[in-house]
């Protein structure tokens, strides 16, 4: 070891001597020749949002039934957009500002706009063509270098229908599961754009996504590679994580000291990420026993899963979800189209939200997405039926405030509080009703969706000059 | 159907005692809704004896002695019928031993017969039947041929006699599907069909039998109008039928095509695309016996004049709205109701859509297209409309609307009491009657519900509390 360092020591010296000759040109303030200034770094947002705000006018929503999306419900409430948000939410004698375009409604509802925080929407769009499978790097199954948002197209007829049969306002594209590491997500706000980064919401954090259990498996069992198991699901993990632990330490020194530029490698930046508590994991995992194994490594590693998705066993295990602080993310009645997904049942959201755990509800899938409010419903009396008497307006933090926080955008949307995006529904009907459909939807106080205007319904490239063009879908 | 094996086995499970066989049962008080098409009736009466409705409406008289099962405050209709599914023969589709639905490498195709592959006990059956279903179409897929062989109209009941109808159609595929099985072109797969229907006549005259008749015999045989319970199984060919080296189907295949060629057994054909549903339209005139039901039809609604004037009954999924393939492109969840008041004969069914586990949805999928009603621009359903296609709609296409899907006089007494308006999210059974007998609602789910309500464990492990 001694010997080591004596001759590393001169050859740093040489380094040092080598870079300053080059850099002899340019003036140097006092500590410059030292290495405590900044280095230069990475940008951590080099596709930046252009999302902006569409126009919107000053509009109050008076007798309505609101749930504010954080469990508060008002009857024969006031809502007032302007300027893009939520500036007043209250009972009947909520003041309106003059000139405020006034929506009577009355039998109708108020809730904050749908969040999905599963979709593929873009990643594998309408028509489900070969060439449009841009929603799993499947070429190996440790991937944290793939960012979602550059399989979007934003053309997706999948987003207008969510945003008009749905109510969804913002949504996170994740990556697939073939890989135990998929890729990096993107949240998007549910307005059409002629780019990905119009579509992007801004300041939202990105996420990681994970996979365990049977899809990486499959994928790369089934060509002989590794992970063929669920044990090796696990050691690749595992060793992946380490992998990023010694990247994170070398890139932090540098940071901290400066010195020779480690280079980059853009899979272990993000999980970096993950581990400077940057970058969300969002993990699809089905079985509470794997679920149980995830929350081990990622104590292993330091790092802390934001939601479990897909979480069919969730039940099992409420539990452990309350106390590790992670949310579980899913479906209503989805059960049994594989092994893991065999112990699916009817109680599972409500069983969740009874143990005090983060619940959400979500699609992964084009049409689901459409039908949110009524997965929640259906749960919810599933709930009720098992003696869990869980209000309507505590349900719709499922499809609010709560994958909000799960997204990291809880401060910006989720729930119609002063303040925040007014991305918001009124439904034509109580919004857990089969019989109910959004009436009119704004994103940032923008009237993006009318049902009784023509004009405010979006149709895609796509489907322009299509049959079936423009028409109510 | 042994009504006396349901019996039997109810009382081997131990249940509360259900209706018994021979006993006359009225259901009272509660919202009936028929089935056929007209709105509920509140306050309504369903009588049942020997697994047969009796009567069901408003002023129907309760016959002395009958038990009485009070419905006040409920909701009363026929069993739902999946208008298409797979039900039956999955148990998870991930794990292909347990997978029935297609052969990918068997030499046959139209002669595949589902029947013998339904398990009553898979737990697709019994969840269904928790979520109200009673009868389901079940249809084959397709692999390596645009035939996907013989479907089956079947039970839920909780025994061992699953079959209500073996055989009771031949599936095809003619869209995207049926293209890509028939070597790539929609052109291939029409040659192919017809190719197909030919060395099926070619055998009818050529005459085959089953067990052992003589071509004479067949002959007569194929000639008498069989009613449909009686069409036969897949005959072997019989002495003396010569075919030609220039063939394409096993002998199975082509035979088991000889009743759809004469009309005996219903073709179900799958089209989406507008143009692929017109070329449906047109088999009827090649092939003038032909019973057709169009399976499908996302793009029914533009071509709805042509569809009805042809008389073909459809099954469509209800809620299509994407592009989701390029023969979908006009997708939109108005087309079952603008085919309706077109006057097609349409009914739901879950067309490759979770279409072995997840029936139960198809009330959701009904009230969706009631909610279209008050949607500006859409075309939606009557209450009354969306249940008849989701009971006796589909119980109708198939040639079976004498026997199910309602609650009329003489049809087999399935009946679902619900704890609500049975189309609203959430809503769910409380009593599930297959041909007059009561069924369980115990399914693997709610085992697991009762052993989870909370995730803490006892002073035992979980696997200690049943």
């Amino acid at each position: 070891m001694v010997s080591s360092k004596s001759l590393i020591l001169p050859l740093l010296a040489v380094l040092a001597a080598c870079s300053t000759t080059t850099e002899s040109k340019t003036p140097k303030t006092a500590s410059a020749g030292e290495s405590r200034s900044k280095p230069a770094t990475y940008s951590r947002d080099p596709f930046p949002s252009t999302y902006k705000v569409y126009p919107g006018v000053p509009t109050a929503i008076t007798g309505a039934t609101i749930f504010d999306g954080e469990g508060g419900r008002i009857e024969n409430g006031t809502i007032v957009l302007a300027d893009g948000v939520v500036r007043a939410v209250g009972g009947a004698d909520t003041p309106i500002p003059d000139g405020a375009t006034r929506i009577d409604g009355r039998g109708k509802w108020v809730t904050p706009g749908v969040i999905d925080i599963h979709s593929h929407l873009g990643d594998y769009p309408s028509p489900s063509v070969e060439a449009h499978q841009d929603g799993n790097e499947v070429t190996g199954p440790v991937r944290p270098e793939v960012w979602a948002e550059h399989s979007v197209w934003p053309q997706d007829p999948g987003f207008t229908r969510a945003l008009t049969n749905g109510g969804v306002t913002s949504l996170q594209i994740l990556p697939g599961s073939a890989n135990l590491f998929g890729g990096r997500s993107v949240t998007l706000k549910n307005v059409p754009g002629r780019t990905m980064q119009q579509m992007k919401f801004p300041g939202a954090p990105y996420g990681l996504k994970m996979a365990c259990g049977e899809n990486p498996k499959r994928v790369y069992g089934s060509r002989n590679q590794m992970p063929a198991s669920r044990m090796a699901n696990v050691a690749m993990m595992r060793q992946t994580w380490a992998r990023a632990q010694e990247y994170k330490r070398r890139w932090d020194k540098y940071e901290k000291d400066g010195g020779e530029m480690p280079a980059r490698d853009l899979a272990m930046e993000t999980l970096r990420g993950v581990l400077d508590g940057e970058i969300l994991v969002h993990n699809h995992c089905y079985r509470a026993d794997e679920m149980a194994n995830i929350i081990d490594m990622s104590k292993e590693f330091g790092y802390k899963v934001s939601t479990f998705h897909h979480a069919v066993e969730a039940y099992k295990i409420a539990d452990l979800l309350k106390q590790n602080g992670i949310c579980a993310a899913l479906w209503a009645d989805w059960w049994g189209f594989k092994m893991e997904a065999y112990d699916g049942i009817n109680e599972n959201i409500p069983f969740v939200h009874n143990a005090g755990a983060c619940t959400i509800v979500h699609s992964d899938d084009p049409n689901g997405i459409q039908r949110l409010n009524q997965e929640a419903a259906k749960a919810l009396a599933f709930g009720r039926k098992a003696g869990i008497q869980i209000p309507d307006e505590v349900a719709w933090t499922w499809l609010s405030i709560n994958p909000a926080r799960a997204m990291g955008i809880a401060d910006k949307t989720g729930s119609l509080k002063p303040g925040k995006m007014a991305d918001v529904v009124l439904w034509n009907g109580h919004p857990f009703s089969v019989y109910t459909r959004p009436a009119e939807v704004w994103i940032d106080g923008a009237l993006m969706y009318d049902a009784a205007d023509p004009a405010r319904r979006p149709v895609t490239d796509f489907e322009l000059g299509q049959p079936g063009e423009g028409d109510v879908k | 159907m042994t009504n006396l094996k349901r019996s039997a086995l109810l009382l081997a499970l131990g249940l509360a005692a259900g209706p018994a066989l021979a006993q006359t049962i009225a259901i009272t008080g509660g919202t009936v809704a028929l089935g056929d098409g007209s709105e509920p009736i509140q306050g309504g009466t369903v009588i049942v004896r020997d697994g047969r409705i009796v009567a069901a409406g408003r002023d129907v008289a309760i016959p002395p002695g009958a038990q009485q099962v009070d419905a006040a405050g409920r909701w009363v209709t026929p069993g739902i019928v999946a208008g298409f599914s797979r039900v039956g023969l999955v148990e998870v589709d991930a794990v292909a031993a347990t997978n029935d639905t297609s052969a990918g490498n068997s030499p046959f195709s139209a002669a595949i017969d589902v029947a013998p592959a339904i398990n009553p006990r898979a737990a697709a059956v019994a969840v269904s039947r928790a979520g109200g279903v009673t009868r389901a179409v079940v249809a084959p897929e397709t692999a390596r041929s645009i035939f996907a062989g013989q479907g089956a109209i079947i039970d839920l009941g909780a025994d061992m006699e699953p079959i209500t109808r073996a055989r009771a159609f031949q599936y095809v595929e003619l869209g995207e599907a049926g293209a890509d099985e028939a070597g790539g072109s929609r052109a291939s797969a029409h040659v192919l069909f017809r190719n197909a229907l030919r060395e099926a006549r070619d055998l009818g005259r050529t005459g085959i039998s089953g067990g052992g008749a003589t071509r004479r015999e067949a002959r007569a045989n194929d000639q008498r109008d069989l009613p449909l319970e009686e069409v036969p199984e897949n005959r072997l060919l019989g002495p003396g039928a010569q075919r030609s080296d220039d063939v394409l189907l096993t002998r199975f295949d082509a035979a088991a095509l000889v009743p759809v060629l004469q009309g005996r057994q219903m073709l179900l054909v799958h089209a989406e695309r507008a143009s692929d549903i017109l070329q449906v339209l047109a088999l009827k005139r090649e092939f003038p016996n032909l019973r057709l039901v169009l399976i499908g039809a996302t793009e029914g609604w533009t071509v709805a004049e042509r569809i009805r004037a042809s008389g073909i009954p459809v099954i469509a999924n209800a809620l299509n709205d994407l592009p989701a393939s390029f023969e979908q492109l006009a997708a939109t969840q108005s087309n079952v109701a603008r085919m309706r008041s077109a006057g097609v004969d349409v009914s739901l069914g879950l067309i490759n859509n979770e279409e072995s586990r997840q029936v139960r949805l198809s009330t959701q999928y009904a009230g969706n297209l009631v909610a279209l009603q008050k949607v500006p621009g859409a075309a939606g359903l009557s209450w009354g409309e969306a249940l008849r296609m989701i009971t006796s709609g589909p119980a109708e296409a198939l040639g079976l609307g004498g026997e199910l899907g309602s609650l009329k006089a003489g049809r087999r007494a399935d009946v679902v009491i619900w704890d609500g308006d049975p189309l609203e999210n959430g809503s769910a059974p409380v009593m599930v009657m297959i041909d007059g007998v009561q069924q369980p609602l115990q399914t693997h789910q709610t085992r697991l519900r009762d052993r989870y309500r909370t995730a803490t464990e006892g002073a035992l492990p979980k696997a200690y509390e049943r």
